[in-house]
């Protein structure tokens, strides 16, 4: 880990302007991503500007009925908050899935959101990786990549995107809220991760100075039924062989609206469209889930380590998909 | 009045215990010596090739860093036997991660920070990184590790097995396994004028005193050894390993005290890996269930640096009653880290492929996988032909079969189903080697009607004081309050390391005779004990490592339930169930955690946790503790373990066979076995995690 | 723009450990697990794997468990840091937790021992205060106590590997002062 300046900014405005003066700074929230990737080297800002005691530590609901939870919102915290609870199950269900409750209790909305891949290649600064230092090559192409990507990945990355936490808000319609000296403006969390194409180096569409001050969890997807299921390779403690989000909502025996999300199997949570506009008015017959399932997985293009990912993410889908419709769509 | 001679075989409580709960106990680099220093690694970036420069002026430039040790200006050593030790001594680089470099600086945080500016240049080679049964380069060693020759062989297999009706020919693959005990290596070392003193995370300080006497060619009183408490080893500390030399040179070189806490991501390439083993099986049995042949082919892979055959075919050796035996092994030097000892090498992997061969044999013949061991149990060891000191395997299957509740079990797989999760058992036998090396140690009385007693033992969390304490107060006919052990310091009599399952018997063996001379000696004394006391001491040099007639075995039995998950392919243990023959158990306590945590180290290597020799690198890409899955509390379900008390005279004063590593061996192969019944499905290469069973599972539905 | 220059500024820092003030300057890349091992000589803490993937570090910030190895000093101005040191109550030798470990051998080679203790000490306030885990039943009510089972207790405490095979020791331990 480098030297580094700390900066400790009292609001929003300060720590954009502390931005500005230092480019190439590095915001601090929970750190438990940025620390570990500082000791590794992957990360050397000269700068570092802590936000983690910015008033961005509360949730609340809106009028509308919506709930925005802080960027500085514990993961532990966000999980049990009851309303998150009661009406965004996938979402708490996601949170408590990932990492261990003590990385919970440090780890914060916001950071959640930016966290980097775990690629091995990525974190060893000896090997070749693109998303690190671009145009050295991609080592998990031909080195090991049994954990890495099999929709959306290009010749330059393969990595996927670690969280469990995004993938529930993508399938939730949930928003990122951002801070700029620009302005305020909000990003679908769908469509705030990238896919790697020729600039894995940017795994999202955060401007350089932005702050992510929040997640918008909108009124439409509040009290919808919806679940997250995940697998790994040990009981707890470990990142997603793939997973799922579902939020689902039938109405007169017909899918009435319907978000499904993968996790684990692209660089960034998969927000399924195809499949969900397949099951959108359709009877969730289990061949109408299989068919839109698979229309998904279609595009699916693994590599020579991680075919299995595909069988993975359609069983959790169908498995999620039939515990939200009445009939059991598996048998 | 405490009792007395009643000590061994009790659950004595740890006699380091509440320094361990209250974080009083201090490790290899606790130890805050004034004007310490921190050293950090640089691993080498290329699988092969040499160092042709090392460009140290941006790290010696940041303010803080002491020295920069590197091939060319590192302190000289005479060579180590271990030639793994030979770190920074010249530019050839072996294998990736190999120590190119270290540098030294006042703290944690500017070693580290330096260590990134070190610029070194390769000159690379190809590298050959890929283990195969068929490599070019595969030969046969004339020995295996531990001693064990290469191949053993009698009868004629070949012909037995190609003329039997009934038989299996399979092939059994075992990946790269790493130790990752939870203290990662460490040393800290001081030089005051031409005294070394370190304090090292290692399971035996009496080889390290050797190793750092030799290599800096000091004589061995000059080099002190304290290992007081270590973190875990699992065989990844058996031996010096570099740290140990890299600390002292880093020592020397700064004339400050150096620790040097290895990363947690450079140990895979550094400290040894269980090495893969391929295994093909054949086994031949007439229709009564007989083995008419048996043959275990072991290919595995060690490095340039040194030759580390994996003993995997040995327990079949060991095992089961046949005319016909082929157990054999060949080996490939690649250009990859090297191999070392991981909990029962050889056993472990070995048992994993042969019990699991035994579970198909069993299916082929329509046979109870239990009663088809029972028919196959040998009068004499199959490979030597020696008698058994003791031998209580069909026991200990016996006695498992009936707690775990064996007889109800319905041999057809994928008979049960509890929704989404299809239920099997499994069944499996395990073996490890009870020895005995020489070791010595003193007694002494004190006037007080204390007694202290020393060895140079160490206790890796086995409980080594504790059983040592037992040992003696019985041997002193005095209660267990009155002794005190002293162990972990190289000023005590020399003993050997704690590994191979030998250090209880070794240590308590020199314990007790050191004891049962004191107790002697003051059965003859008459009058008030002088203030210094009077003490005894014992050498087992001659007797504890003398032939026997005998194979000296334990043995157990392995017992297991799982779930596997239709819709993911996760494999969750339900129970698992251990029975043992071991000797007298010396604490019931601290050998119930011996052997149940061993059954949890074979339960990840059953789901959890694989290493994969990078085809692209060379090293490990599962680097660190969130890539490489020991297994977590939520893998850990009920885990009973039991024992048959043995009576063997000929092992030991104390009658006892080591159980550090028995309880490992066997697990992976009952869980594998569990897991084809409750699917059909053989899935012969670990870890049974989703990418290999799933694609074996019918659709859901 | 990174840094290519490792050279570190620092920050004068206020923290209370077990219960007493300690005004520091420290460097700021250094941890708390650092601040705690290096400068406090506390060691009861351990360094497992220095990246949040062990929780030997575990130790109390706030009354909440945490890895000590992710969180840089220099932003816990002003923090309440229990160690395994300070775990004890003032005049007892042990927390009864750690007599539970005795009791039930929860630990061999004792080195994850004070994260595991730590962890658990955080864990039991986590439950009490209603926080669900990965295998609470999602239709369980929220915001009331989660009573805690065997799953419940593994899953808690899975953030804390312990490579000698401990836990069922450990969850015992945690079941009797529960009880």
């Amino acid at each position: 880990m480098n030297g580094f300046t700390y900066l400790r900014p009292d609001s929003l405005q300060e720590a954009a302007e502390a931005y500005a003066a230092h480019p190439g700074a590095r915001y601090l929230a929970g750190g438990t991503n940025l620390v570990d990737l500082m000791k590794l080297g992957v990360e050397r800002p000269a700068v570092l500007i802590d936000v983690g005691r910015l008033p961005l530590g509360a949730v609340e609901e809106l009028p509308d009925g919506a709930l925005r939870a802080g960027a500085t919102v514990r993961n532990s915290d966000l999980a049990a908050d009851p309303r998150v609870r009661d009406r965004y199950p996938a979402l708490s269900q996601a949170l408590l899935a990932g990492a261990s409750g003590q990385l919970r209790n440090a780890a914060t909305t916001g950071g959640n959101l930016l966290q980097r891949t775990r690629c091995p290649y990525f974190q060893d600064l000896t090997k070749p990786c693109n998303k690190r230092d671009p145009g050295t090559g991609c080592g998990a192409l031909e080195g090991v990549h049994r954990d890495h990507a099999v929709l959306g990945q290009s010749e330059h990355c393969i990595a996927t995107h670690p969280s469990d936490m995004a993938v529930a808000l993508a399938a939730l319609d949930a928003e990122v809220e951002l801070y700029g000296l620009d302005g305020a403006r909000s990003v679908p969390v769908a469509d705030f991760h990238r896919l790697p194409g020729e600039h894995p180096e940017r795994d999202t569409e955060i401007r350089p100075g932005e702050i992510v001050t929040g997640v918008l969890l909108p009124a439409a997807t509040a009290g919808v039924p919806s679940a997250y299921r995940k697998a790994r390779d040990r009981a707890s403690y470990a990142f997603a062989l793939a997973s799922v989000a579902v939020v689902l909502r039938l109405a007169d025996g017909a899918i009435q609206q319907v978000g499904l999300a993968f996790g684990g199997l692209a660089h960034k949570p998969w927000r399924a469209r195809r499949a969900e506009e397949a099951l959108r008015g359709a009877a969730p017959t289990p061949a109408a889930l299989e068919r839109a399932v698979d229309l998904e997985l279609a595009a699916a293009r693994p590599l020579r380590d991680n075919a299995y990912k595909v069988p993975l993410a359609r069983n959790l889908a169908l498995d999620v998909l039939g515990r939200l419709t009445p009939a059991p769509a598996v048998a | 009045m405490p009792r007395t001679g009643t000590a061994l075989g009790a659950p004595a409580e740890r006699l380091e215990g509440r320094q361990k709960v209250t974080g009083a106990a201090r490790y290899a680099a606790e130890h805050p010596l004034s004007g310490r220093a921190h050293a950090w690694p640089v691993p080498a970036a290329v699988a092969r090739g040499r160092v042709t420069a090392v460009d140290t002026s941006a790290a010696r430039a940041e303010p803080g860093v002491l020295a920069v040790l590197t091939p060319e200006d590192a302190p000289r050593l005479a060579a180590p036997e271990d030639a793994t030790l030979a770190v920074l001594q010249d530019p050839r680089v072996p294998h990736r991660g190999w120590c190119v470099a270290l540098v030294v600086a006042d703290t944690l945080e500017t070693a580290r920070a330096a260590a990134r500016l070190v610029r070194v240049s390769y000159d690379a080679e190809p590298a050959d990184l890929t283990l195969t049964m068929d490599h070019p380069d595969g030969y046969e060693p004339e020995e295996a590790n531990a001693g064990q020759p290469g191949r053993v062989e009698h009868g004629d297999p070949e012909g037995a097995f190609a003329a039997a009706r009934t038989g299996v020919d399979v092939v059994y693959r075992v990946p790269p396994l790493h130790n990752h005990p939870m203290e990662p290596h460490a040393t800290t070392a001081r030089w005051d004028d031409d005294r070394l003193t370190v304090y090292t995370s290692t399971q035996g300080g009496t080889t390290a005193r050797s190793v750092l006497a030799q290599v800096f060619e000091l004589p061995e009183d000059r080099v002190t050894v304290v290992s007081e408490h270590v973190g875990g080893g699992f065989g990844s500390k058996g031996t010096p390993r570099p740290d140990l030399v890299l600390a002292a040179m880093a020592a020397l070189r700064t004339a400050r005290p150096v620790t040097l806490a290895y990363p947690r991501r450079y140990l895979p390439t550094v400290v040894g890996h269980r090495a893969p083993t391929l295994h093909r099986l054949r086994l031949a049995a007439g229709p009564d269930g007989r083995l008419t042949a048996l043959l275990h082919e072991v290919t595995t892979h060690t490095s340039r640096v040194k030759e580390f055959v994996e003993q995997a075919a040995v327990p079949a050796r060991v095992m089961y009653a046949t005319p016909n035996l082929l157990t054999v092994h060949r080996a490939v030097a690649l250009d990859v880290p090297s191999p070392s000892w991981m909990r029962a090498p050889g056993e472990s992997p070995g048992m994993y492929a042969l019990e699991s061969a035994m579970d198909e044999l069993a299916e082929a013949l329509g046979m109870d996988p239990v009663q088809l061991r029972i028919r196959n149990e040998p009068e004499h060891e199959p490979g030597t032909g020696r008698p058994f000191s003791s031998r209580h395997l069909v026991q200990c299957l016996r006695e498992g079969a009936r707690r775990f509740g064996w007889d109800e079990r319905d041999p057809r797989p994928r008979a049960r189903r509890e929704g989404p999760w299809l239920l099997g058992t499994g069944v499996a036998a395990a073996t490890y080697p009870a020895s005995a090396g020489p070791a010595a140690a003193e007694a002494r009385a004190l006037p007080d009607g204390t007694f202290i007693v020393r060895t140079n033992a160490t206790d890796i969390g086995t409980g080594a004081r504790t059983v040592l304490a037992q040992v003696a107060a019985d041997a002193l006919g005095t209660a267990l309050e009155r002794v005190r052990i002293e162990i972990g310091h190289s000023d005590l009599p020399p003993a050997p390391l704690a590994g191979g399952s030998m250090g209880t018997a070794s240590w308590g063996w020199a314990v007790h005779d050191a004891c049962a001379a004191l107790a002697a000696r003051l059965a003859a004394h008459t009058g008030p004990l002088p203030a210094e006391g009077i003490d005894a001491r014992a050498d087992t040099t001659g007797r504890a490592d003398a032939e026997v007639p005998y194979a000296r075995h334990a043995f157990g039995a392995h017992f297991a339930e799982v779930a596997v998950d239709t819709v993911t392919g996760e494999v969750r243990v339900r129970r698992l169930l251990g029975v043992f023959a071991a000797g007298h158990i010396l604490n019931a306590r601290t050998a119930r955690s011996q052997f149940t945590g061993a059954m949890i180290m074979g339960l990840g290597m059953a789901l959890t946790e694989h290493s994969t020799l990078d085809p692209a690198f060379g090293d490990f890409p599962e680097a660190d503790l969130a890539s490489y899955h020991v297994p977590a509390n939520a893998d850990v379900p009920a885990v009973e373990a039991h024992w048959i008390d043995e009576d063997d005279t000929h092992l030991n004063p104390m009658g006892s066979k080591g159980i550090g590593e028995i309880g490992i061996v066997g697990t992976a192969a009952a869980i594998g076995n569990a897991v084809h019944h409750a699917t059909g499905v053989r899935c012969r290469e670990l870890p049974l995690t989703p990418d290999r069973i799933l694609p074996g599972l019918p659709a859901t539905g | 723009m990174t840094s290519d220059n490792a050279t570190a500024p620092g920050t004068e820092i206020t923290l209370r450990v077990n219960g007493k003030p300690h005004t520091l300057y420290v460097d700021n890349r250094r941890v708390l697990l650092d601040l705690l091992r290096e400068d406090l000589d506390l060691t009861g803490a351990k360094k497992g794997c220095d990246h949040g993937q062990c929780g030997a570090c575990t130790v109390l910030v706030d009354g909440r468990r945490l890895n000590s190895c992710l969180l840089l000093a220099v932003s816990l101005d002003g923090a309440e840091v229990t160690t395994v040191e300070g775990l004890a109550g003032d005049g007892e030798e042990t927390h009864p937790l750690q007599r539970a470990f005795l009791d039930r051998d929860a630990f061999q080679c004792g080195y994850c021992t004070p994260g595991q203790l730590c962890s658990a000490v955080g864990m039991l306030a986590e439950a009490a205060a209603g926080h669900p885990s990965h295998v609470t039943d999602p239709a369980a009510p929220s915001g009331r106590p989660v009573p805690l089972d065997r799953p419940e207790i593994r899953e808690r405490m899975s953030g804390n590997l312990c490579r000698c095979g401990a836990y069922p020791g450990i969850v015992e331990a945690v079941e009797d002062v529960i009880r």
